[in-house]
């Protein structure tokens, strides 16, 4: 299917060094339409620099990344900003704006994409939706602080859907979360992903959120892709490398 | 003396001095090209002024008062000495209004704002909420640096008209006291003793003093290092990095003063 099907996010050789450390050595990556693909490796393996690359956040030194045909490096500053739109990034520590409340931050990304949202005349109507998708319509005018890790984790899920993206790139979603919780976000991505029909970038440690949410998983060790595969081949591999993660 | 490390230390220190003022530079020219930037936050803007200003209010108010009240005890004796008492509210007025005022209540402001700054922005930085709103589309250089060095720039000479005032009033307090001076009798010779040379420059130097705090509090937060010690860093460096630019204007304001109306 991959084959007659363009992805909607490619990389190609990607590099990049901080001083003599070089964190990316050519790292590639396809991720189709629809398609969860789970970006495994140790820490500090540049798995975050590639997803931060990936968001115009951080300038590989080479390689190309193409998202939806376009080429990021190419792109002027109001064209990544469209492009942005299409990409949703939940951050590691949720990354709530602390200064405003739940309400706030989901209307935040709104005010500068009006014309995507042109149509709706309400932005609490947006609000309201994709709160009621991660279960939090009570916890709308609460403050970031207000809230438990879980449930700051699942704000920033909805507020990174409220621009209805085509991508979701999630950096660590159940890190520093209690094993109940880990799962209740991990059924919620999994929930979101059927419901806005998303393709999902995962990077994780947890062997659990792999196996549950990815068709294809990359290890990424030594800057490269090492081995890549569905969970059962990854699990069922002789590398002593591979047969680490899944102790 | 090349191979002397105290030497090669104090070589270092200015080195990374110039390299701050050159990316503070770059920063200044960023924040110039994004303020005519569409669309403009004017409701964050409304927010940082009433933040900035009221929130150094009360501290601009004490210090004032007491500037007013310290420089006007200490004085007395002195003018008493040549029977001349009664040219302390002149005295008093132009070095409040010239020099005093401005530069005690911007370094108060300094310390209370940069730093706060500073450290609002660090945190930011360090939780990723300044990558998640870049991540979004949306420019939190707008946002959170033209928005809060606007404010301060604005908000300085007001808490400085306000300070000067105050100040005035502390020194009134001491010379009613003292010499039973009423109220109109001497703010009558302050008026007298002022004049636009003493006034405009003095208020003209606070807007950029106001924008060199504002900048290098959204600089230094803006840029700030991974993790709590870099947030504590930056508030910190924000104030003595503020604090020795408002000198540096200070002086060139003073000079540029001196040629045009001749102190």
């Amino acid at each position: 299917m991959h084959n007659i099907q363009a992805p909607i996010l490619e990389i190609k050789d990607l590099k990049k060094s901080f001083g003599a450390n070089h964190v990316l050595n050519g790292f590639n990556l396809e991720l189709f339409e629809g398609e969860n693909v789970v970006i495994m490796g140790r820490s500090g393996s540049g798995k975050s620099v590639m997803i931060k690359c990936l968001v115009g956040l951080m300038e590989p030194d080479s390689g190309s990344i193409r998202v939806m045909g376009k080429e990021i490096s190419t792109l002027n500053p109001e064209d990544l900003n469209t492009l942005r739109t299409d990409i949703g990034f939940l951050f590691q520590g949720s990354a709530l704006y602390d200064s405003m409340t739940v309400r706030e931050n989901l209307e935040f990304p709104l005010r500068r994409h009006k014309q995507k949202f042109a149509q709706i005349k309400d932005p609490t109507e947006l609000v309201l939706e994709v709160l009621e998708s991660v279960g939090l319509v009570h916890a709308i005018d609460l403050m970031p602080a207000e809230l438990s890790g879980g449930m700051q984790r699942r704000v920033a899920l909805a507020r990174t859907l409220i621009l209805k993206p085509k991508i979701i790139l999630y950096d660590e979603p159940t890190s520093g979360l209690d094993p109940i919780t880990s799962k209740e976000i991990i059924e919620l991505m999994r929930r979101v992903q059927r419901q806005y029909k998303t393709s999902s970038l995962i990077i994780t440690h947890d062997v659990d959120c792999a196996r549950v949410v990815s068709e294809r998983i990359i290890l990424l060790i030594d800057g490269i892709n090492y081995l890549e595969g569905n969970y059962e081949t990854l699990k069922n591999s002789d590398d002593e490398k591979v047969k680490a993660f899944f102790k | 003396m090349f191979r002397n490390p105290g030497f090669m230390l104090k070589l270092n220190l200015i080195r990374s001095f110039f390299i701050e003022i050159g990316e503070l530079s770059y920063f200044a020219r960023r924040f110039f090209k994004e303020i005519f930037k569409k669309p403009f936050e004017f409701n964050e803007f409304l927010k940082q002024c009433f933040q900035v200003g009221n929130r150094s209010f009360l501290l601009v108010g004490v210090t004032a008062f007491i500037i007013g009240l310290v420089i006007t005890l200490q004085t007395r004796p002195t003018l008493e000495e040549f029977g001349a008492e009664s040219w302390m509210p002149s005295m008093v007025s132009i070095s409040i209004i010239r020099e005093v005022g401005p530069v005690i209540i911007a370094l108060t402001f300094a310390g209370r704002i940069a730093s706060g700054i500073g450290a609002e922005l660090g945190s930011m930085r360090v939780t990723e909420q300044i990558d998640a709103m870049e991540v979004s589309g949306t420019n939190p250089f707008n946002f959170l640096v033209v928005t809060r060095v606007l404010a301060a720039t604005l908000m300085l000479p007001v808490l400085v008209i306000l300070g000067d005032a105050i100040a005035l009033y502390g020194s009134y307090v001491v010379e009613n006291l003292k010499g039973d001076v009423s109220f109109q009798l001497y703010f009558n010779k302050v008026f007298n003793a002022l004049e636009f040379g003493d006034i405009i420059p003095a208020t003209i130097k606070t807007f950029f003093f106001g924008f060199a705090i504002g900048l290098v509090g959204c600089f230094k937060g803006y840029y700030c290092e991974k993790g709590t010690v870099g947030v504590g860093k930056a508030a910190n460096s924000a104030v003595v990095f503020s604090s020795m630019l408002l000198f540096i204007i200070d002086f060139i304001a003073v000079f540029i003063t001196d040629i045009f109306f001749e102190i």
